[in-house]
């Protein structure tokens, strides 16, 4: 573990370092090169966006808006693409019977249902919901699928010989941790789909806030350099998924695994 | 009691082709009570089809196994098993592992973690109490599985080469406290292997199965007293006649 922090750190170091280059070229590039905020604001432009944003005190409503239509979509995908995915896994014909389907619906792109979710919703925070439901619920019930699908026979057969033999008991005690690992990948791949299909689902003026809704905004209005503020704030949210699964649910629900991997 | 009466027991697979595989010929053996039999048999001759059937995962073609009086129908707390590959729930701690069969009876918290305990102590493996199966060795994973499957005191334990994933060295270490359990819970015990030197050491009986399809060729008293010395004359004895008669007549490759 000692060896291993001190390696972190190192890292750490070298990719604030990329930042920081990475800050200033684009500053050079800005300033020197293009002298066009419109093509390109700079760095600093960026942040005094920020700054008067902030002094406008919209930021927060429209994260808040944004983290709302994402829930409702999430929390959808959750509760119907972990129901189908344990279904599928655990019984074949579940399996044979919602896969051709699936795999119909699958492949049509979330933001092709834009049409739809206008129609059959209005413009709410159930339709920018349904666009999210509709990127984030398919890696969950695959996700799922695929884990209850490789739960080793011999867990199974292990725990009827200690008297676990109904089929609830089996997925709840047996079939369920076993496949935690994947349900985890597929929860978060989801998230990080869903994130993406935010800003087109606030696109269309579901909404009077929105970090997607601001964008699109500030776009029409060509003030660029609050753009680049909200694709920021889009980028260090979904980050923040990103390390709440690395951090958290790894740590604490799978720490079973650690040893095992490598 | 644990006192095991298999009858003209028959089990065959349907082949890709059509055709059948058998894999068990009329296979008959009384197991009496805390008797400790070791079935020898190379890959492929049926050993494991046939615990499975004692087991009650699988269901013979036809043939009866009748445990203290009662068919054999189903898995059943009675009998216990301990399997070939690690079979362990990872997610699970050790003690939790062991107390899984009571939890599935409904046996209250504190009462299942003090039996879960007994059994911990009896494997030896009290300061591992609160590790992940992924932390332990080879050895030590099938331990806490000897310690789980007993943990629900089944009368006939069931051992599907248990230790042949483990070197030499643990391998000889967990027979010898396997023997120790047994003096200790008095179980009737099934124990598959393909080692006849595992089987000299164990056994009372040894049952030699000749393979394709799965029939008992021998069956072998080990009388040997114990405990059994691997290094001694009369072992090494044992141990040739066994392997004389496999080789005369079970033809085992």
């Amino acid at each position: 573990m000692g060896r291993d922090n001190r390696k972190n750190r190192k890292n750490r170091w070298l990719g604030l370092l990329a930042i920081v280059i990475a800050l200033a070229v684009w500053q050079f590039i800005a300033v020197v090169i293009i002298r066009y905020p419109f093509i390109l604001p700079a760095p600093t432009d960026v942040f005094a966006a920020f700054v008067s944003l902030v002094q406008q005190g919209t930021i927060l409503l429209d994260i808040e808006a944004s983290l709302i239509h994402f829930a409702v979509g999430l929390g959808m995908a959750l509760l119907i693409g972990i129901p189908i995915g344990i279904l599928m896994g655990w019984d074949r014909r579940f399996d044979d019977f919602f896969d051709p389907l699936i795999e119909l619906l699958r492949p049509i792109p979330p933001l092709a249902w834009i049409p739809f979710a206008i129609i059959w919703f209005g413009l709410t925070a159930s339709a920018a919901g349904f666009i999210i439901f509709v990127g984030a619920v398919f890696p969950i019930i695959i996700n799922t699928y695929s884990g209850f699908r490789g739960v080793p026979r011999v867990f199974v057969e292990a725990a009827k010989m200690l008297g676990c033999t109904k089929s609830r008991d089996l997925i709840r005690y047996i079939a369920f941790p076993a496949a935690l690992p994947s349900v985890a990948a597929g929860i978060r791949i989801a998230t990080g789909v869903g994130w993406m299909c935010l800003v087109a689902a606030e696109l269309f003026g579901v909404s009077n806030y929105g970090l997607g809704q601001k964008l699109w905004f500030f776009y029409s209005l060509h003030q660029m350099d609050s753009v680049v503020v909200y694709m920021i704030i889009l980028g260090l949210i979904g980050l923040v998924f990103d390390m709440i699964f690395r951090y958290y649910i790894d740590r604490h629900f799978l720490k079973w695994r650690i040893g095992e991997v490598a | 009691m644990g006192k095991l009466e298999i009858r003209n027991l028959n089990q065959s697979f349907r082949k890709d082709d059509g055709s059948d595989l058998v894999v068990l010929d009329q296979i008959s053996l009384d197991v009496e009570d805390k008797e400790f039999v070791c079935i020898l048999g190379s890959s492929g001759c049926g050993k494991t089809t046939l615990l499975r059937l004692i087991a009650g995962l699988d269901e013979a073609q036809s043939g009866s196994i009748v445990l203290d009086g009662e068919e054999i129908r189903g898995t059943s707390s009675k009998v216990g098993m301990v399997f070939q590959e690690y079979s362990l729930f990872p997610w699970r701690t050790v003690i939790d592992n062991i107390a899984f069969g009571l939890q599935m009876q409904g046996v209250p918290l504190d009462e299942r973690i003090r039996v879960a305990e007994h059994y911990l102590k009896l494997v030896n493996l009290t300061q591992f109490r609160n590790s992940y199966p992924a932390e332990l060795s080879g050895g030590m994973r099938q331990r806490v599985a000897v310690a789980r499957a007993l943990a629900l005191d089944p009368v006939l334990l069931l051992m599907d080469e248990p230790f042949g994933a483990l070197d030499a060295q643990t391998r000889n270490m967990l027979q010898k406290e396997l023997l120790e359990i047994w003096e200790k819970t008095k179980k009737t015990i099934v124990f598959i292997t393909h080692s006849v030197d595992e089987a000299v050491y164990l056994a009372d009986r040894i049952i030699v199965l000749s393979p394709r399809p799965g029939r008992i060729c021998q069956i072998f008293p080990a009388d040997l007293k114990r405990p059994r010395d691997r290094t001694s004359v009369e072992f090494a004895q044992v141990r040739r006649q066994v392997l004389d008669l496999i080789g005369q007549h079970c033809s085992i490759q």
